[in-house]
């Protein structure tokens, strides 16, 4: 069996991101997965029995005291050390804006090919082959980087499978001090967020809200219907730039792509910006004032009506039927 | 402080986009070509840069067919100073490998202090090659920045950064020289006025090949093995709300065992 890394990003507080179970996923599918995360000295222990969690057996940890000082460098150190001591066919790493630094520098370290963006991945004889969804789905283009070793970014939430907890066992990984010119992190915040609602990206239900929603008030409406079905809630690039939401909600073109079982539209006009991000859901269903929104167009359900009227009925509804 | 931003030409967001069946490129005669937005927001930044001080120069820099001139001319009308443009028939369907290695050997040609970039190109997507090139020229990088300053000049000052992604908040602090990478977050850009426009025809616009950068061993890292279109998604049931849309709504849900 070959060895697949598996790149673990922390949060700045240790928590591991709900992601790396897609990244387990896919590793799972051309080889055995190797985990590799950098720490604190000394918090060792305390990530790699939280690992096991994804499924991830054997983690290679690397104990630096740069981590969350330096950007990016300790993460691509531990996994160029990591490669030079396990030779594997592939590094996968979120395709997170941390986990694209770290990509871009692993595979220039290590002359390999990068794979962006992958939303599945097989192997073709001794070739790693990556599927990716261009265009917000419109096209499935499989690409590989033949005899190289592969780098590869997966997009996180692509896979919906959950893993089956097992004890991990860690090995100390070493990597070396030296100094290269990086940014220095000075401050970290993790954005406060209701534990109980799902993270977007890998979410199996989003609820989003559009310009129609109105103000930042009115987006509570949009959480409310999330809350009642378990979804995370969403937003069009629209409602972000009125500052009815913070922006790591946005999905579309220049936000998160989802793929989730359910999405929903609430007053979005369905602009192809937006369709970009949640066109690959598997059921879409919209509702909006204007019967001609384009977002009806690829809705599997919609309702021409009114948010304020249909949706706080609909609460009501699913409520009246658990 | 010498600025060095990259511009790109993509399709416009708002037209259909195709890919190539044979090759997996994007079909650039399907759509208009347009600066793509988050370049105009990198020429910005760097633009306001330059307002601050006027001793700054804002070269700008693409790589892109006969074509792309076009974004270039853009940029400069805006107010930018010069340009390159990396032009070469060898070039096209060039993955990320061989865009970072080209433009890391164009920044290798000229002195500069800071080159920004957007997080990402609205056709790529990729969101890898300021990142790459800072390794490749042995630089620091901070991408998807919200918003920067600078502090304390150019000379031995900081570049202090911010970005909100993935959950997380961050400040980051980096020297020079060094990449940075912009997100949507930052101003848009200026409109370019009369005077720029006409004055954008005489600035000079530096042409260079492959071959000119001393690259001619350019193989793709990376393959395209399949493209497969998808089939466009058939509108489904639509309603007007008569009052009874909810319990349709929560039928629909029920039947696609959503509740």
């Amino acid at each position: 069996m070959t060895t697949v890394l598996v790149s673990i990003e922390l949060t700045p507080s240790g928590d591991v991101r709900p992601g790396l179970a897609d990244l387990v996923a896919h590793a799972r599918s051309i080889g055995s997965p190797v985990g590799v995360v950098t720490v604190a000295p000394g918090d060792s222990a305390s990530v790699t029995e939280r690992l096991g969690a994804f499924g991830l057996a054997e983690v290679l940890v690397a104990e630096s005291a740069a981590v969350g000082a330096a950007d990016a460098e300790p993460r691509v150190r531990a996994l160029v050390a990591a490669a030079a001591a396990r030779n594997p066919t592939a590094v996968l790493i979120a395709n997170t804006v941390r986990g694209r630094d770290v990509a871009a520098r692993v595979a220039v370290r290590l002359d390999a090919g990068l794979l962006l963006d992958i939303v599945g991945l097989h192997a073709e004889g001794k070739r790693v082959v990556g599927e990716h969804s261009v265009f917000g789905g419109a096209y499935l283009t499989a690409s590989t980087a033949g005899d190289r070793m592969t780098v590869a970014t997966v997009r996180e939430g692509s896979t919906g499978e959950q893993p089956s907890p097992v004890t991990a066992s860690a090995s100390a990984l070493e990597i070396d001090d030296t100094t290269v010119p990086t940014a220095v992190i000075t401050e970290a915040t993790e954005h406060a967020r209701r534990s109980e609602r799902p993270e977007l990206r890998t979410a199996e239900r989003v609820v989003s809200g559009g310009r129609a929603v109105g103000s930042a008030e009115g987006f509570e409406l949009v959480e409310r219907l999330a809350d009642a079905l378990g979804a995370a809630v969403g937003a069009s690039r629209a409602a972000v730039d009125a500052g009815y939401i913070s922006q790591d909600h946005q999905v579309g073109q220049t936000g998160v792509s989802v793929s989730p079982e359910l999405y929903i539209a609430l007053g979005i006009s369905g602009a192809i910006q937006h369709r970009a991000g949640m066109q690959t859901a598997k059921t879409i269903v919209a509702v909006n004032k204007d019967e001609t929104a384009p977002i009806f167009e690829i809705a599997d359900f919609g309702v021409v009506g009114d948010i304020f009227t249909v949706v706080p009925a609909l609460i009501a509804e699913v409520e009246a039927r658990r | 402080m010498k600025i060095i931003t990259l511009v790109k030409q993509v399709p416009d967001t708002w037209s259909e986009r195709r890919l190539d069946p044979e090759t997996g490129r994007v079909d650039r005669a399907v759509s208009e070509a347009v600066i793509d937005e988050i370049s105009e927001r990198a020429i910005e930044a760097a633009l306001a840069l330059k307002d601050a001080d006027k001793s700054t120069t804002v070269t700008l820099l693409t790589m892109g067919p006969a074509g792309a001139l076009d974004a270039l001319r853009k940029g400069l009308s805006m107010g930018a100073d010069d340009a390159v443009h990396i032009r070469d028939d060898a070039l096209q369907g060039a993955d990320v490998t061989i865009t970072s290695r080209v433009i890391a050997a164009a920044l290798l040609r000229r002195p500069w202090d800071l080159v920004i970039a957007g997080n990402e190109s609205t056709d790529g997507r990729g969101g890898v090659l300021p990142a790459m090139l800072a390794e490749r020229l042995g630089v620091a990088s901070a991408t998807g920045l919200d918003s920067f300053e600078l502090t304390g000049g150019a000379a031995g000052g900081d570049l202090v950064g911010r970005r909100s992604a993935d959950g997380v908040d961050e400040v980051l602090r980096l020297g020079f020289p060094s990449v940075v990478s912009i997100t949507e977050r930052m101003p848009d850009a200026r409109f370019p006025n009369f005077r720029g426009i006409l004055g954008a025809k005489k600035k000079p616009v530096e042409v260079l090949t492959a071959a000119d950068l001393g690259l001619t061993d350019l193989h793709p890292a990376v393959s395209v093995v399949s493209v497969a279109e998808r089939p466009p998604r058939q509108a489904g049931t639509r309603i007007i709300d008569d009052g009874s849309a909810a319990a349709a709504l929560a039928d629909f849900f029920a039947s696609r065992r959503l509740i």
